[in-house]
């Protein structure tokens, strides 16, 4: 990424959304990318609890380093990311838990572990040093959860016609999906040099 | 659960139960970081050095940390030993780091190193967990190299920055970018499915399991 603190707001999120999508061209995000893509519905809840947490966690991550740069300690930055990010999770998922059991049951193991998605530690640790400004860190956290959901349902609905078709029995499970994500990656690639 | 032996304790992350081929954890930095050799390793041996320590670590801690809050113990734990690495990498070379990204911090992130701290060192005693560790982090190079064997030598035509080929060579460059490493895994794991049935089909005639 370009990057710099002059990035406009419209080229934030085009180039978070399609052209460096988190997913295919960043790797960032694989494990749910390739766990909680076989429905389009579960993908696109998933996609919108991650833009969810994102958001709140680039937020908080803002202000935290502000303090960390403020009292010279900013070795402790990544543990303090981690740990906003964790009990953001935890708010989400009380949340779901109460207003929808069944996309509760749903999303299951997946829900815990956002927190261990690298991609919304990655939107703290890169609007960081970039050296974004405030509505740039809340928009380039936007881009970027659009852009995972994105690439999580488009996933999903492959997936759901794969299920239909006769794959190689070795080819099964995760191989198949790795080559597919490839080829969406080179479909992503056409974007390249869009916004810039 | 019966304890592993010292041995199967080491041995299995490097084959048996390879961290990305076999378990498929951590397939960030095994896609991201391999585009060519020489981040393969430095991404290695950044990961088996986050592993060890933290294994050994989790392990001493785990008769004194509450059952509640032992994934956040876990988590702080490896996000400590990751800062140090972040450090020690930015010292050592300013050039790695940056290609790299940020995906050193990332690794406090990584599946392979939560899943070692809870499914194994938050059970077994401090050496065995540093074995388990080292073999889990040299399954991990193992598979990383594969991968960025693969794609330097395809999408670059050289190995270490060493050209292989003649001028004439004309590089596979989708190899280097990130659909490659899409395809160069998907191909791995193919190849290992494939590796896995032939020797179940082998087996079986004789009438015992491996």
């Amino acid at each position: 990424m370009s990057g710099g603190t002059d990035d406009t707001l419209s080229f934030l999120i085009l180039n978070t959304l399609l052209v460096n999508n988190f997913v295919l061209a960043q790797f960032l995000g694989i494990c749910p990318f390739i766990g909680v893509s076989n429905k389009i519905e579960t993908a696109s809840r998933m996609g919108v609890a991650v833009i969810f947490v994102m958001l709140v966690s680039s937020a908080l991550a803002y202000g935290i380093n502000i303090v960390l740069v403020a009292a010279d300690a900013e070795y402790l930055r990544l543990i303090a990311y981690i740990a906003v990010i964790a009990s953001t999770v935890q708010l989400v998922e009380m949340f779901i838990k109460k207003t929808s059991p069944a996309l509760f049951k749903a999303l299951g193991i997946y829900l815990p572990l956002i927190t261990t998605n690298c991609a919304v530690l990655g939107v703290a640790k890169l609007q960081t040093s970039e050296g974004y400004s405030f509505i740039q860190c809340i928009v380039f956290a936007l881009g970027s959860g659009l852009g995972f959901t994105l690439a999580l349902v488009i996933m999903a609905g492959i997936r759901q016609k794969l299920d239909l078709a006769d794959v190689p029995g070795l080819a099964k499970g995760t191989a198949i999906i790795l080559m597919i994500a490839g080829v969406l990656s080179m479909a992503f690639m056409g974007f390249a040099g869009l916004g810039s | 659960m019966a304890s592993p032996s010292y041995k199967d304790s080491f041995v299995n992350g490097i084959w048996k139960e390879n961290p990305v081929f076999v378990q498929v954890l951590g397939m960030c930095p095994a896609l991201a970081i391999t585009n060519s050799v020489e981040n393969a390793i430095a991404m290695s041996c950044a990961v088996m050095f986050v592993l060890v320590t933290s294994n050994a670590l989790v392990s001493i801690l785990r008769k004194w940390v509450p059952k509640e809050v032992r994934i956040a113990v876990f988590i702080l734990i490896i996000a400590t030993f990751v800062t140090v690495t972040d450090y020690a990498v930015k010292a050592i070379s300013v050039p790695i780091y940056k290609a790299m990204g940020p995906f050193i911090a990332l690794i406090v992130v990584n599946c392979i190193i939560l899943s070692r701290a809870e499914a194994f060192s938050s059970k077994n005693n401090v050496l065995k967990s540093i074995l388990d560790g080292l073999g889990m982090g040299i399954g991990f190079s193992i598979a990383l190299l594969c991968m960025g064997g693969v794609r330097e030598i395809l999408g670059s035509g050289s190995f270490l920055g060493h050209p292989l080929f003649g001028a004439n060579y004309e590089p596979w460059v989708i190899f280097v970018l990130p659909s490659g490493g899409f395809f160069t895994l998907g191909a791995w794991l193919f190849i290992f499915a494939w590796w896995r049935e032939r020797g179940a089909r082998n087996k079986k005639p004789e009438g015992h399991q491996a």
